[in-house]
C-alpha cells in the first residue's frame, strides 16, 4: 500500500531542534530533491488556478447575472480565509506531530517549521515542508469553496464566512487527517483516496446537500426558470478546472515519478470519457448534446478520478469516468427535482455523487484484475468494503459538522439575505456593484 | 397609404428585404423583438432540467406603402417568410393618415 509507507514517514517528519545539535545535523542532511520540489510548487499553483479563476468562473457562469460577482467573491474570500486558517491551526489539526484517529495537534501557527524542514513523500524522498503545507492549503481552500455551489444566490456574505471558518475547523481538517495523515482513521483502515475523493468531493458534496436543505430554496425555485447566465464563462471555468486538476491529481503523488504520470494520464482519459458520456446520456434521454452537459461531464469525470488517479489503470479510469458521468446526470436531472432540494449549482449532484462513485469504484478497479496498480494482496471485496466504510463515515461526519456550522452561522448572521436583496441580486445587495454594466 | 407591420422569423429578413426592394419599396424599419403566438415559446434544457421560454426572438418589419402597392407587399412577405412551420409570424395592415419627409417637407405618397 502506497499510503502505508506514507503513514510512518509523515509522522517522522524531520524537524530541526536547537536543543539537539546532533539531530539537527542529521536532519539537515536530508534535503528536498529540487525536481520534486519544483513539480510540487507547480502543482500547488495549478490548484490555485482551479479556485481563482477556475471554480469562480465555472460557478459564476451557472448563476443568474445579478449574482455573478457574489458567487465569485464568495469563492475568492472563502479560499483566502481557508489559507489563513490553514497556517494558523488547519495544518496542525490535519498533519500535526501529535494526534489520534480523528485529529492531530502541534505545529500550530507553523511552530518550528523552517525553510530546511521537510515532509515525507511515499518513498524515501522528502519535499520542503513549506511546499507540502502550501499544496495541502490549496485543497482546504477549494473544498470550502466547492460547498458554496449549493448555497449561492441566497446566503449572506457574512454567513458564508462564519460558516466556512467553523466548517473548515470541525469538518475539513479532521477528515483530511483521517484520510491522509499517518494514524488517521481511514488511513489505518487502508482506504484508498489518491487526491481527495473523500476529503474534497464527498465532504464538500454532502455538506452542500445539508446546507441546501437547511438554507431552503431560492425564492421562485423551482417554478421560475433560473438558467445559467453565461455558459461561455462556465466553459472557460471548466477548462481551467481541468488544467488545474493535474496539480490536484498528479501532484498528490508528492513526487514527479511514474505514479504521478499514471495520475496524469488518468486525469485525461477519465475526464474525456465522462464528458462524452454525459452528452451521450442526454441524447439517449431524447435531448440535444449540450455545452453544459459537456462541462458537467468534465467535472463529474474529474471528481470521480480524483480518488482513483494513481490507484487504477488507464482503462479503469475510462470506465470510471463513464459510469460517474451517467450516474451524476440522473442525480441532477431526476433525483434533485424529485427530492425538491435546491442544490443551486449541483455541488451535491456532481461532487457528492461523483465522489462516491469514484471512491467505491477505486476499491474495485485498483485490483490488477482490472488493470489497476494494486498488488492483489487485498481482495476486491474487502477493499471495496473499506472504501464504503470510509464514504459512510465521511457522510455522517460532514453532515453533522455542516449542521453545527450552519446553526452557528444562522445565530450570528441570520444566514439568508432579505427577500428584496434576493430579488435584486446579491451583487448589488451584498457587495454594492454589478458584474455587467 | 397603408402601414404594414410584419413579425417574422429572423432568418427570413434578408429574403423579405430583397422581395420588397424588387417591388419598389423604398425603405423599411427593422426591430429585433420578442413575443409569442400559438408557438408559445420553446424549451431549453440545462443539465436535464427543462425551462420553457415564453418569449421567442422575432424580427418586426415596418413598411409604409402606397395603397396600390400594399396588397403586393403583403403577398410578398407572406410568401417569402413562409416556412410552413409554426411560428412563421403575422402581418398587420393599418391605414396610414400621413407621411412627411423631414428633409424636404414633402408629404403623401411622394414622401415614401
Amino acid at each position: 500500500m502506497i499510503r502505508k509507507a506514507f503513514a510512518g514517514a509523515l509522522v517522522a517528519t524531520l524537524s530541526l531542534s536547537a536543543a539537539s545539535p546532533a539531530l539537527a545535523q542529521e536532519a539537515a542532511a536530508k534535503v528536498a530533491d529540487p525536481g520534486n520540489n519544483a513539480w510540487m510548487m507547480t502543482s500547488t499553483i495549478l490548484v490555485l488556478m482551479m479556485i481563482l479563476p477556475g471554480l469562480a468562473l465555472f460557478y459564476g457562469g451557472l448563476t443568474r447575472s445579478k449574482n455573478m460577482l457574489s458567487t465569485m467573491t464568495q469563492i475568492g474570500a472563502v479560499a483566502c480565509l481557508a489559507m489563513l486558517v490553514w497556517v494558523m491551526w488547519g495544518y496542525g489539526m490535519a498533519f500535526g506531530p501529535e494526534g489520534n484517529a480523528f485529529v492531530s495537534w502541534g505545529k500550530f501557527f507553523l511552530a518550528g517549521v523552517t525553510s530546511d524542514s521537510t515532509a515525507a513523500t511515499f518513498s524515501d524522498e522528502v519535499i520542503s515542508e513549506y511546499v507540502f503545507i502550501s499544496f495541502q492549503m490549496t485543497f482546504a481552500a477549494i473544498t470550502a469553496a466547492l460547498v458554496l455551489g449549493s448555497t449561492v444566490e441566497r446566503m449572506k456574505f457574512s454567513a458564508v464566512m462564519v460558516f466556512a471558518l467553523i466548517w473548515l475547523t470541525i469538518v475539513y481538517f479532521p477528515v483530511a487527517h483521517m484520510v491522509w495523515a499517518g494514524g488517521g482513521l481511514f488511513f489505518e483502515m487502508g482506504a484508498l483516496d489518491f487526491a481527495g475523493g473523500t476529503v474534497v468531493h464527498i465532504n464538500a458534496g454532502v455538506s452542500a446537500l445539508v446546507a441546501a436543505l437547511m438554507l431552503g430554496r431560492r425564492r421562485g425555485y423551482p417554478a421560475e426558470p433560473m438558467p445559467p447566465h453565461s455558459l461561455t464563462l462556465t466553459m472557460v471555468g471548466t477548462g481551467l478546472l481541468w488544467v488545474g486538476w493535474f496539480g490536484f491529481n498528479a501532484g498528490s503523488e508528492l513526487e514527479a515519478d511514474g505514479t504521478a504520470g499514471l495520475a496524469m494520464i488518468n486525469t485525461f482519459v477519465a475526464t474525456a470519457s465522462a464528458a462524452l458520456f454525459w452528452m451521450l446520456t442526454e441524447r439517449a434521454m431524447g435531448h440535444k448534446g449540450s455545452a453544459l452537459g459537456f462541462c458537467s461531464g468534465v467535472v463529474a469525470g474529474l471528481v470521480a478520478v480524483t480518488p482513483a488517479a494513481g490507484n487504477v489503470g488507464v482503462f479503469g479510469a475510462v470506465v470510471l469516468g463513464a459510469v460517474a458521468s451517467v450516474v451524476c446526470f440522473f442525480a441532477v436531472s431526476k433525483l434533485k427535482p424529485r427530492m425538491g432540494y435546491d442544490d443551486a449549482l449541483d455541488a451535491f449532484g456532481i461532487h457528492g455523487i461523483g465522489g462516491m462513485i469514484g471512491a467505491v469504484g477505486t476499491g474495485i478497479l485498483h485490483d490488477p484484475l482490472f488493470g489497476g496498480p494494486g498488488d492483489g494482496s487485498v481482495s476486491i471485496g474487502s477493499q471495496t468494503l473499506v472504501q464504503v466504510q470510509a464514504v459512510a463515515v465521511t457522510i455522517l461526519w460532514a453532515a453533522a459538522g455542516t449542521a453545527i456550522a450552519l446553526t452557528v452561522a444562522r445565530f450570528v448572521t441570520g444566514l439568508r439575505v432579505t427577500p428584496e436583496v434576493e430579488y435584486d441580486g446579491l451583487d448589488i445587495g451584498e457587495h454594492g456593484e454589478r458584474a455587467y454594466n | 397609404m397603408k402601414f404594414i407591420i410584419a413579425v417574422i422569423k429572423p432568418f427570413k429578413l434578408d429574403e423579405v428585404r430583397e422581395a420588397l426592394s424588387s417591388l419598389g419599396v423604398a425603405g423599411m424599419t427593422v426591430t429585433e423583438v420578442k413575443g409569442f403566438g400559438r408557438q408559445k415559446g420553446q424549451t431549453e434544457i440545462y443539465r436535464g432540467a427543462e425551462y420553457s421560454t415564453n418569449m421567442l426572438p422575432k424580427v418586426k418589419i415596418e413598411v409604409a406603402t402606397s395603397d396600390a402597392l400594399a396588397l403586393q407587399v403583403v403577398e410578398a412577405i407572406q410568401q417569402v417568410a413562409r416556412t410552413e412551420a409554426i411560428g412563421d409570424g403575422k402581418i398587420f395592415v393599418l391605414d396610414l393618415v400621413s407621411a412627411t419627409r423631414i428633409r424636404t417637407g414633402e408629404t403623401g405618397d411622394i414622401a415614401l
